[in-house]
């Protein structure tokens, strides 16, 4: 098969120079590559050059370098999208490389759904400074002038006569060395042809023929396997090992390092086996809360700082004055990120440097990290990154290239590490519990006067995760707690005349935190839009007119967003609870709505559920979503976003759960962390908006926001059992009912 | 030991240990990378590949049981280098988000439509069970079953 | 000879159901409520209702494969021929919906339907007569406040003379004790709870005591061990095969979860039983497990030791079944540690293993383990098709021999063969 699937980065690298851009064949395999793997060309990485988005060779192929990476979201096919749409090329020419940090700049991790709305866009303003000069150049050279110009297909014409010139004579090899122009005109809206269309994904053909090569399925030649043999506790010493009990296992090595233990083989499953086999102690260990007391232990946390998301009125009086008081107390479980395949590294040490493979979604920062651990200078590490199974936040890819290294460090040659599904479940960094108290003064009119909230989360924001790795083995490592921005959609945008709402940062939390997808929005925004719903209930009005009426007036996207939603799911206005349900199986619709972050993508959402009273089993039957994300560049991956969003997210509400014991995670495969299956999941019916004269926002999160709290808010309409705390498992759902 | 493995319409002799599962050889001893490694428990059908024409998890098949039987993986459903029916329902419908998942879901599914042809949606969902999706791409994956169906 | 006792106990049955036993147990049809004479959903009965329903397992044999629970319908399949499950929804035509709760008492009791028919044993109300009457109340009331489903019941297909309804009469004369449970005084409350329930509404002795000719539990055997679905019922007894003893804590943790760490995963019917279980109150189901755990009398181990799995490191083996263990089942039943991923433990602690025959190793092994895998809980993939017949025979001695210190079994294949006809539970 000689289909152009995906370019790939390693032939890429096999030509002389790093912008001969070769398709894959696919099928082949890429072991060879590693050992030509050459000193990256020298090509700026700083981001005020043209040449470090990007490159055009000789024949007019474009090479895009994108610090943001295709995690399975498609943003490859939306970049490749946008730049040829920009430089008028055809879609075919232009391939993407991602994450490389010796070609590609950094651009931040690839989170928070920012990679169109700041990669993207920045990738874009490179190309409109391109094409500018471009224009320029040819107008000398055609001697005509600039307006004169056209573009086909990478062929620059004059109007007024037939020469042309093509990018490739004009530029074909060299490097524009241009600084970036933010000011650069990009094209109007009207004249896109390529954006806003669904254009297939270059790497959908290559995932479904299994030809495209992930990172767990990429090697490198004389490489060996490691597994880590994990301690059976959190902060448990490693007191011996019997090395004598794999003995029997051909071509295994026994690897020790402070408390990190791992054994290699040349033969992966030999490496299987010895890690299972492996005898070894460990001191008792146990450091973890009493999983039954989970909220307490997280109430019981000290508060390091106050941080004020926002602050509108005097909430203080207002909650003081006479009125209707409301308050409610929400809590969300701790999350594994729960990629399908583990996570996977591979590196190699070769006169002195470091090379590490990598499905992160963060290459920039792993690489700083990777150089710290080893205290080595920055340039003498690269990390290239090479897709991996989804990856929906800081999960262990990071964790698995600090084994790779210290691995192939200590053995002198390249090693590959397959984490293990116990080594995920169990060891990737965990999304933060996550506690919320909420209040609101009602007045006699109806209005609701004063809303305030605390939200009991840990301290830290995005950042450099610690590496285990390097903490068992007393290598540097960073060790503040970075749990990502999740102190993000605290705030409401609804229009009370006193909010204040207060993120109540704690100094410790059970588990290493990072950011899962929609980490903090969905937490937040889970206690707020069910808070909300309850203030409905109290005041006997229909729940989405409630948000309609407060939402800005001026903030017509948000209210189209809303009427759209509204037709779309059939909504009655009536109040929640419906009233006369009989039957064990009860049926009720939710809403929920948000704009994220208050300042971007605008996602409302309806979910109908049916909920078996004595069971206390729910079932999401169907949801709907109206999302306006701006412009949007391939609306089928916007959409497979959207879906993947809700079924994600309608399993880690009804299921998802971390469990433990004082000393380690208990759930640690899918029999004991269940997630959706077929059978369980929605039917899901989207209605994008397309603002094609508006910037484009992400989608890879928003939608998750909504949907706990609308299946909370339909459970409520069905039952009147209000649910206060994700994941709604049976017992809970029953004593919820019984209270009802 | 070695063992004679039929993948794919070719026999492989592999040398290697016979408790290994047969998703290693087909990964490590002949370069197939379609079927994946997820959890290597039975868990989540990452690895699935038809053995003796049935969908079956490769990570818990060690090659000493699989004897004669014939062994498919999504690589070897392509007809004259071409996307089968199967695959290529996948394509039209996009139904990949990562992707990782994939090659076990369109073996799963070619499974249930050789011997189903024409099979309801609760069946559909109900054979796809064993498989597991993090990324959400279920809704995509059912309306590629349903497409080849079909087709 | 089995078989002329059998014929000679259907002579003997059917006279006395002609002479005696019909005039004796001779019942009259009941009045037909309406709709309006249902009862009222009283919360506080259908919460009980439904939590005594889970005990009883009514829904199992109640509901077909995927139908609405409690409509009925599912083939019963007995030694007599096939029973058909009635419909408990209140549906006027097809259920219960003009039952009135003295006919609903009557059935549970006495084993007479409303319109005054004998109801076969299939129906447990040898046990059920042990229910008092607020408890039959609350199900009823429960029972009642379902949605009405109309689900016409297949006629059974019972062989002759079984299939004559009256010969249940003499079933009756001989076999029903109509009685309720007095307290044993010198018990605890716990233990006397457990008792009425588990003797009377959760029927455990259906499944968990061996049965006569006539498919009456032999009263001197209880919980001696019988047989459901083609699955072994281990014995309750003192002839308890458990690997080390089952203490209170670990019955209620078992019992309401279909697992424990140091027992393994309740499979085949019993994870039935165990989900319904997880509904019930946590202190009847604690009631359960004490009242269980004083039937078998084992010798009390160590407090807090956890006991050490057996492991006969056989040697010797075909290089193939070893290999295949290895491959196949050792990384879930992880011998290093008590309890592998797939929440599976040492094989050393599997009372299947230990068995006189291998039915329950033969279908866990062929079938797997999925009853739980929606809510979370013990799971082990299914072995038919991935391993052959002749793979499965050897796996199993193997692990008999390697993990008990019984003898070898006798007719693997021949059970291999039974549960594939039975097929699989869903
Ligand atoms: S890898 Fe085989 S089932 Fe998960
Ligand atoms: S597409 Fe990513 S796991 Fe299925």
């Amino acid at each position: 098969m000689n289909a152009p699937f995906s370019p790939s980065r390693r032939d890429i690298l096999k030509g002389t120079s790093a912008l001969v851009v070769a398709f894959s064949l696919a099928g082949s395999r890429l072991e060879a590559f590693a050992q030509n793997a050459p000193a990256a060309a020298a090509k700026p990485v700083t981001p005020d050059q043209v040449d470090t988005f990007l490159a055009i060779d000789e024949k007019g192929a474009v090479t895009v370098y994108a610090g943001k990476v295709d995690l399975g979201t498609g943003v490859r096919t939306a970049f490749a999208q946008m730049i040829a749409d920009e430089l008028d090329v055809p879609f075919e020419k232009v391939s993407v490389i991602e994450g490389d940090t010796a070609l590609t700049p950094d651009q931040g991790p690839t989170y928070g759904s920012q990679s169109i709305q700041n990669g993207g866009v920045q990738i874009r303003q490179a190309a409109a400074t391109a094409k500018a000069a471009l224009l320029e150049e040819a107008a000398k050279r055609l001697n005509v002038a600039k307006e004169d110009l056209i573009v086909t297909n990478g062929a620059i014409g004059a109007r007024s006569s037939n020469q042309t010139v093509t990018y490739g004579e004009l530029i074909g090899g060299k490097q524009f060395m241009l600084k970036l122009d933010p000011a650069a005109p990009t094209k109007k809206a009207a004249d896109y042809k390529l954006v806003g269309k669904p254009i297939p994904r270059l790497d959908v053909p290559g995932k479904i023929t299994g030809a495209f090569t992930y990172m767990q399925d990429f090697r490198v030649p004389g490489m060996l396997h490691g597994r880590v043999v994990r301690p059976p506790a959190l902060g448990a010493k490693l007191t011996n090992v019997d090395e004598s009990s794999v003995k029997q296992i051909p071509g295994v090595k026994v690897v020790r390092e402070g408390d990190f233990l791992a054994v290699v083989a040349d033969n992966e499953w030999n490496a299987v086996r010895a890690a299972r086999e492996l005898k070894s102690s460990w001191s008792k260990s146990e450091t973890l809360p009493d999983e039954k007391k989970l909220w307490e232990h997280v109430r019981n946390t000290k508060i390091v700082k106050d941080d004020v998301t926002s602050n509108i009125g005097d909430t203080k009086a207002a909650m003081a004055a006479e009125g209707r008081k409301l308050s409610a107390t929400y809590d969300f479980a701790i999350h594994t990120h729960g990629s399908i395949g583990p996570s996977c590294a591979i590196s190699e040490f070769k006169d002195g440097k470091l090379t590490c493979w990598s499905a992160s979604q963060a290459t920039h920062n792993l690489r700083k990290q990777l150089a710290k651990m080893f205290s080595m200078p920055l340039d003498d590490v690269r990390c290239i990154y090479i897709d991996g199974s989804g990856c929906y936040g800081r999960n262990g890819h990071e964790d698995a290239a600090a084994d790779s290294a210290l691995l192939a460090k200590i053995t002198g040659k390249p090693v590959r590490v397959q984490w293990s599904r116990a080594d995920e479940h169990g060891w990737d960094p965990k999304g933060p519990p996550t506690l919320i108290d909420l209040r609101a003064n009602l007045d006699t009119a109806g209005q609701v006067t004063a809303w305030e909230a605390d939200f009991f989360i840990p301290q830290g924001a995005a950042g450099m995760v610690e590496l285990v790795a390097a903490s068992l083995s007393n290598m540097p490592t960073d060790t503040a707690l970075s749990p990502g921005g999740i102190v993000q959609d605290s705030a409401i945008g609804y229009k009370f005349p006193n909010i204040k709402t207060v993120c109540r940062r704690l100094e410790t939390t059970p588990f290493r935190p990072s950011w899962i997808r929609t980490p903090g929005r969905m937490q937040n925004t889970f206690a707020n839009e069910c808070f909300l719903d309850e203030i409905a209930a109290a005041l006997n009005v229909d729940p989405l007119e409630l948000r309609i009426k407060y939402t800005d007036p001026a903030d017509t996207r948000g209210l189209e967003t809303l009427k759209r939603l509204e037709k779309l799911s059939k909504w009655e206005r009536r109040p929640s609870p419906q009233k006369n349900v009989t039957g064990n199986v009860v049926k009720g619709r939710g809403v929920s709505y948000v704009k994220y972050e208050l300042v971007r993508t605008y996602v409302g959402a309806v979910a109908e559920v049916e909920v078996d009273r004595t069971t206390g089993d729910i079932r999401v039957t169907k949801f709907y979503v109206v999302h306006d994300c701006g412009q949007i560049i391939n609306p089928a991956g916007v959409e497979a976003q959207i879906e993947g969003n809700v079924i994600q997210t309608v399993s880690r509400t009804l299921k998802e759960e971390v469990t433990f014991d004082r000393s380690m995670i208990t759930s640690l495969d899918w029999a004991s962390y269940p997630i959706l299956r077929f059978p369980e999941v929605p039917e899901i019916v989207i209605e994008l908006i397309d603002q094609p004269a508006e910037k484009p926002w992400g989608a890879g999160e928003p939608t998750a926001a909504v949907v706990p709290s609308a299946i909370s808010n339909a459970v409520f309409d069905a039952t009147g059992a209000r649910l206060r705390s994700v994941p709604f498992k049976r017992d809970k759902v029953k004593t919820a009912l019984q209270s009802a | 030991m070695t063992i004679t493995l039929k993948v794919n319409g070719k026999s492989h002799e592999i040398d290697t240990d016979a408790s290994t599962p047969l998703l290693y050889v087909l990964r490590n001893d002949l370069g197939l990378h379609g079927p994946k490694f997820g959890c290597g428990l039975g868990q989540c059908g990452a690895c699935t590949v038809q053995v003796g024409g049935r969908a079956m998890f490769s990570c818990i098949m060690p090659i000493a049981a699989i004897g004669g039987r014939e062994i498919t993986t999504v690589e070897g459903l392509l007809e004259n280098g071409k996307p089968n029916k199967v695959q290529q329902a996948f394509i039209d419908e996009q139904a990949a988000q990562c992707g990782y998942c994939i090659a076990g879901m369109v073996m799963r599914a070619q499974s249930l439509l050789q011997t189903n042809p024409k099979p309801t949606e609760a069946e559909i969902r109900q054979h796809m069970r064993p498989n597991l999706c993090r990324c959400g791409t279920h809704a995509a994956i059912l309306r590629a079953v349903k497409r080849a169906a079909a087709a | 000879m089995r078989f002329r006792q059998v014929i000679f106990g259907i002579i003997a049955v059917v006279l006395l159901a002609v002479i005696g036993g019909y005039a004796w147990t001779w019942r009259p049809a009941l009045a037909a409520i309406s709709a309006n004479q249902k009862p009222a959903a009283d919360k506080q009965a259908v919460r009980l209702g439904a939590e005594l329903a889970a005990i009883g397992n009514c829904a199992d044999c109640h509901t077909t494969i995927g139908g609405t629970p409690y409509a009925g319908g599912r083939a019963i399949p007995t030694p007599f021929g096939t029973i058909y499950a009635s419909n408990l929804t209140p549906d006027p035509e097809t259920g219960i919906g003009t039952w009135s709760e003295e006919a609903f008492r009557r059935a549970m009791r006495d084993g007479v339907d409303r319109e005054g028919r004998q109801l076969y044993p299939a129906f447990p109300y040898d046990h059920f007569t042990k229910a008092t009457d607020a408890d039959i109340h609350a199900l009823y009331v429960f029972l009642m406040s379902k949605a009405p489903v109309k689900n016409s019941i297949p006629a059974n297909q019972l062989d002759f003379p079984f299939n004559y309804r009256p010969i249940v009469a003499g079933w009756k004369v001989l076999f029903l004790r109509e009685a309720s449970l007095e307290p044993d005084p010198g018990k605890s409350a716990e233990w006397n709870r457990g008792r009425y329930l588990v003797e009377g509404l959760g029927h455990c002795g259906a499944c968990h005591t061996p049965r006569n000719a006539l498919g009456a539990e032999r009263r001197n055997s209880a919980y001696a061990g019988g047989v459901a679905e083609g699955w072994n019922a281990p014995p309750l007894n003192a002839a308890s095969l458990a690997a080390h003893r089952w203490t209170v804590d670990q019955l209620a943790e078992y019992l309401s979860t279909g697992w424990h760490k140091l027992h393994g995963a309740a499979a085949g019917p019993m994870a039935d039983v165990a989900k319904n279980l997880g509904q019930a109150s946590d202190g009847d189901v604690r009631a359960i497990a004490t009242y269980i755990a004083s039937l078998s009398q084992q010798p009390r181990t160590a407090n807090n030791v956890p006991p050490t799995p057996r492991d006969n490191f056989v040697k010797n083996v075909s290089p193939e079944v070893a290999a295949i263990y290895a491959g196949a089942c050792a990384n879930c039943h992880n011998d290093r540690n008590d309890v592998g991923p797939s929440k599976a433990v040492s094989l050393g602690f599997s009372t299947a293993v230990r068995q006189a025959d291998p039915s329950n190793t033969v279908r866990v092994i062929m079938h797997g383990i999925h009853a739980y895998q929606t809510n979370g809980g013990p799971y082990m993939p299914a072995f038919d098709g991935i391993l052959t017949d002749r793979q499965i025979i050897s796996l199993a001695q193997y692990v008999r021999a390697r993990y008990t210190d019984q003898p070898e079994w006798t007719d693997v294949k021949k059970e291999i063969d039974k549960a594939r006809r039975e097929g699989v539970r869903p």
